[in-house]
């Protein structure tokens, strides 16, 4: 009957470590195989996207070697900022699971907007541009009231915006059709020709490796004083230094050109902040509750109205952002501004970049990388000297299969208990 | 008049809530029909009833999803109307619903504080998650990761996390609609355990079960609705036979014929059940 005296476990479980199914997840190698296992659940986060991204990048380069050339890549951000501001707008709406059609319309009416004050009202700039900003604001609230006080689903207002906001765009531009802004401009110099210099660009990543790594620490230190499981000290290290480096040689390659464009620095400034603003508030939190089951959330007290709402007026405002910055891009106002694909390619850019077109998951990243995706067909196409009617069936295309990834994917969450 | 439904329990005081002539119709369906309800501090009160017979509408009443068609209700003494679910969580009125109503996209952290979270423009997770930790340990449960988001959990877990959102607010009245319906036989135990410990810090307890033995187990007054109307109160030692012909309606008028058909059964009870 003696019983050995079993060896007492070293140290007292950690409070979210005591359940005995856990397995160990910590250290770079639990990393490694707990991303393994959430991508087999179906859980993809944004490796599709990274994946289209190599195999479109390694297609057009074996057909035109200009195509990874530093240059066409400075051009590519220019022309990713514009329409990548949009996106981060459907991200948000995409996110309550509703959608905003008329944000092509919107961007137009805005950049016309910009150029009637500023040009024909001589307007000072910055009045011309919060002018057009708070229309698009004014324009996602409508929206809202007719979403939440007649139930009105977003996909008509919206398509309905869409037809009436255009009218609205070729209204206040007159018979004149276009108008041209200014050289030489702040604005038009920013959209066109201003660009980080080396030291600014690189300095920036050595600071957004830092912090990410501060953060980070932080986190776990106070994790660990709380008693609960952290990522150890060296995982984070690793992380903090991959992305690091990545970014590092991604700059370096830019500056190898003209650099980073600041319009694509203001770009990713909004994406840091949305994805701050999805993840670490509560607005963020709610956003996703309502997306994820809009009942539930009403229950636990939350102001699903103000929800809606926030999420129509946010995706109008940046449409309108994004506008303006179209605006500055090609130096004009004119009747085309935000007609054409804009609208879709908003759209696709979130979609293909990870957010879910059912709500209640997304990441204000799938913008940042659905976007370079589009304007990595479109700039490879152009290289090509293809017509733009491949180039939509293509985009068509790359669409399609990002869905049908969200579908499978989303089946696959289903299936495996992580929908 | 009131007596009536205190099915002889007095002397506790005052009701913390109350309710007087509640009806609700959806349309043309009269779903309550001047439904009376007392529910006093440190008391379980048992609301009973087929399906349909309006006892989750009552409690969506309660919860303020629903607004009442007409009747008044009275909190701690003051008659309130609930607007919306938040006005009823301020009042402190904690809900378990039915359905959970849980956000299956989000993790088990998340769904305990959804719109109750900590510092929120800069969410304090490790508070949150240690207080998650806290009220799942209180209930006993069997959840091996509060960073897993609800679809990954079983019917029970759910459920185990819903009765631990409804705790998070130190509520005054909680209102359980089958808080045991999808738990294991420990997690039944110790949400019995719970409800009682709740009671015994002076909360007002609604539960809503269909298990006649829970009800028994820890009620101090069992409400029986039939058909959207009130169908007598009794004390938990009541027959299951009386229970039973109060919430089918074998018999009619069960308040008023209470008295003598109690005295009958006390006469013949060594006969009947041998």
């Amino acid at each position: 009957m003696s019983t050995v005296s079993k060896p007492v476990a070293s140290r007292a479980p950690l409070m979210d470590r005591a359940d005995e199914r856990l397995q160990d997840r910590s250290g770079i190698a639990g990393s490694v195989r707990g991303f393994i296992d959430r991508v087999r659940s179906g859980d993809l986060g944004s490796l599709p996207v990274v994946v289209g991204l190599v195999v479109i990048a390694a297609i057009f380069q074996s057909i035109n070697p200009i195509f990874l050339s530093p240059n066409n890549l400075v051009n590519l951000l220019f022309d990713c900022s514009t329409i990548g501001v949009i996106a981060l707008g459907i991200v948000c709406i995409l996110m309550v699971g509703e959608i905003d059609l008329s944000v092509g319309s919107v961007s137009g009416f805005a950049s016309a907007l910009t150029g009637v004050l500023w040009v024909n009202h001589g307007w000072p700039v910055a009045g011309a541009i919060l002018g057009a900003l708070l229309v698009g604001a004014l324009i996602g609230s409508i929206y809202a009231f007719l979403y939440n006080r007649f139930g009105m689903p977003s996909f008509v207002s919206t398509l309905a915006g869409l037809l009436a906001v255009l009218g609205l765009q070729l209204y206040i531009l007159g018979s004149t059709g276009s108008i041209n802004l200014p050289y030489d401009t702040a604005l038009v110099n920013f959209g066109q020709i201003l660009i980080m210099p080396g030291w600014v660009s690189s300095a920036l990543v050595v600071v957004a490796g830092v912090v990410l790594l501060l953060t980070k620490m932080r986190n776990a230190a106070r994790r660990r004083a709380a008693g609960l499981s952290a990522r150890s000290t060296g995982a984070i290290v690793f992380q903090a230094a991959v992305i690091t480096i990545l970014l590092g040689l991604v700059v370096f390659y830019l500056n190898q050109a003209r650099g980073v464009p600041w319009m694509f620095g203001l770009f990713v400034g909004l994406v840091l902040l949305m994805n701050y603003a999805f993840t670490r508030t509560r607005w963020g939190r709610i956003l996703t509750a309502v997306g994820g089951n809009r009942e539930a959330a009403r229950r636990a007290g939350i102001n699903v109205r103000m929800v809606y709402a926030s999420a129509f007026v946010l995706c109008s405002t940046l449409a309108a952002a994004g506008g303006v910055l179209a605006a500055a891009r090609l130096a004009s106002s004119s009747q085309q501004a935000g007609t054409g694909d804009v609208n879709l390619n908003a759209i696709a850019a979130a979609v293909i970049g990870g957010t879910s077109l059912f709500g209640g998951r997304g990441s204000a990243y799938s913008a940042l990388l659905g976007i370079i995706v589009i304007q990595a067909i479109a700039s490879g196409l152009t290289l090509l000297d293809l017509s733009s009617s491949l180039r939509y069936m293509i985009t068509g295309g790359v669409l399609a299969v990002a869905v049908i990834v969200d579908s499978l994917a989303r089946r696959s969450r289903v299936s495996h208990g992580r929908a | 008049m009131a007596n009536a439904f205190d099915g002889g329990i007095v002397g506790r005081g005052e009701a913390v809530l109350s309710l007087r002539n509640v009806s609700k119709n959806f349309g043309a369906v009269q779903a309550l029909t001047d439904i009376e309800l007392d529910v006093y501090k440190g008391e379980v009160v048992a609301l009973v009833g087929d399906n349909g017979a309006g006892k989750s509408t009552l409690v969506k009443i309660l919860a303020g999803v629903h607004q009442p068609s007409s009747g008044t209700m009275t909190f701690d003494g003051v008659p309130v109307v609930l607007d919306g679910p938040s006005a009823a969580l301020k009042l402190g009125i904690a809900t378990v619903f039915q359905d959970l109503a849980l956000c299956e996209n989000l993790d088990v952290v998340a769904n305990i504080y959804l719109g109750q979270e900590l510092s929120p423009m800069a969410l304090d997770e490790v508070s949150m998650e240690i207080r998650a930790w806290t009220l799942l340990r209180e209930l006993s449960a069997r959840i091996p990761s509060v960073r897993e988001p609800i679809a990954s959990l079983s019917g029970g877990q759910r459920q185990t996390v819903a009765i631990a959102r409804s705790l998070l607010l130190d509520p005054k009245v909680i209102l359980l609609d089958e808080p045991t319906a999808a738990l294991g036989v420990a997690q039944t135990a110790e949400v019995l355990n719970l409800i009682e410990r709740v009671r015994d810090r002076g909360l007002g307890v609604v539960m809503i079960s269909h298990n006649m033995e829970d009800v028994r187990a820890v009620a101090d007054r069992v409400v029986v609705l039939r058909l959207g109307k009130n169908n007598g109160v009794f004390t938990p030692d009541t027959s299951n036979q009386e229970l039973v012909s109060a919430i089918t309606g074998a018999s009619d008028n069960s308040v008023s014929r209470r008295a003598s058909r109690r005295a009958g059964t006390e006469h013949s009870a060594g006969e009947a059940h041998p």
